[in-house]
């Protein structure tokens, strides 16, 4: 009996393990089918200037970065500095989806922290978002040339998450 | 007794504001039922059985976060167009993945999901059949005497001697 007393042993390291990777792994991070998915067709009103349209078929041919924002949106604050600077490199065009807010309170809000966006999409109804499978503010997709969705990052955009993922990644389908 | 009296009425008063308050209360929630009961109903099926993804736990017809009630208005869209309950279910995996569905689909990924129980359970039995013929052949070959002597009591006498 002796010879198999490590198997309880190994059964616990090996359920510490699974337990371990559980601890790591965020919920709130759900992977986006979306990827690797031409994105969704949108055509909706500029909030700097409603009586024009931008479509998503404006973007081809453009490596771009769609952020989903909201002026009621808390952690969009935390994200808004690391837009600015990053807009400022001129890596992509970043266009942003105000989204479920009034046109009023948005553009107060890029009057207020400023407007690192080339353009900003209005959706007060939340339809854009939803068909992008948003389902917390701040999302930012990055889409290539073809219109294909590549990444997603949820939650606030870190000057981390756009030095070791993001920008690389630019770079690679800019090529 | 006047004060028991008195405060056994304010009780009553208090049970009857609470119970009045709980069906008010009810009644402005359950207002949307009165739109199309027929669509209501199935949508409530249907969400049933989808995550919200926001309160991560709570199912898309229980939550009232924001996000869950554009959700079930694009539903509510989706049934009123005659989508069929596969088309609906798809709408919701294509932008949120298998991860709304509380039964997810058996496929190479859930399969792990789907089968582990079943996994443990044969190696659970294999353990115990193990277990029980070990003992049994252990019982067979040493005799009634030596099961005797493997008992607490007469172990714990051994150790004295």
């Amino acid at each position: 009996m002796k010879n198999k007393a490590w198997i309880p042993f190994a059964i616990f390291i090996v359920l510490v393990a699974f337990l371990a990777i559980g601890l790591k792994l965020n919920p709130r991070e759900v992977p986006s089918p979306l990827i690797g998915k031409p994105a969704p067709a949108f055509s909706a009103p500029r909030l700097l200037a409603p009586e024009k349209l931008l479509s998503n078929l404006d973007m081809l041919g453009k490596v771009w970065m769609l952020n989903v924002w909201a002026s009621w949106c808390v952690a969009c604050r935390v994200e808004h500095p690391v837009l600015m600077a990053f807009a400022k490199t001129n890596t992509l065009p970043i266009i942003g989806l105000d989204y479920k807010d009034t046109a009023v309170d948005g553009m107060k809000w890029l009057a207020q922290h400023g407007d690192p966006y080339e353009t900003s999409v209005t959706d007060p109804d939340g339809r854009i978002g939803i068909n992008f499978g948003v389902y917390g503010v701040p999302e930012t997709f990055i889409i290539d040339k073809a219109g294909v969705i590549r990444h997603k990052h949820i939650g606030p955009v870190t000057d981390a998450a756009l030095k070791d993922i993001i920008v690389p990644m630019v770079r690679e389908l800019q090529k | 007794m006047k004060l028991h009296h008195v405060l056994l009425k304010t009780l009553k008063a208090i049970g009857i504001a609470v119970i009045v308050n709980v069906s008010v209360s009810y009644a402005s929630e359950a207002l949307p039922l009165a739109d199309d009961p027929v669509v209501e109903q199935r949508l409530n099926t249907i969400a049933e059985e989808l995550r919200c993804l926001v309160c991560q736990n709570e199912s898309l017809a229980g939550s009232r976060a924001d996000l869950a009630l554009d959700l079930r208005r694009e539903l509510r869209g989706l049934i009123k167009a005659g989508k069929s309950d596969a088309e609906i279910k798809d709408f919701m995996v294509s932008r949120y993945g298998d991860f709304v569905l509380y039964r997810p689909p058996v496929k190479h990924q859930t399969w792990l999901l789907w089968f582990a129980p079943l996994i443990l359970l044969c190696i659970g039995l294999l353990v115990l059949v193990r277990t029980v013929k070990h003992s049994q052949s252990k019982h067979s070959r040493a005799g009634e005497d030596d099961w005797e002597l493997e008992t607490p009591v007469s172990a714990s006498e051994k150790k004295k001697d």
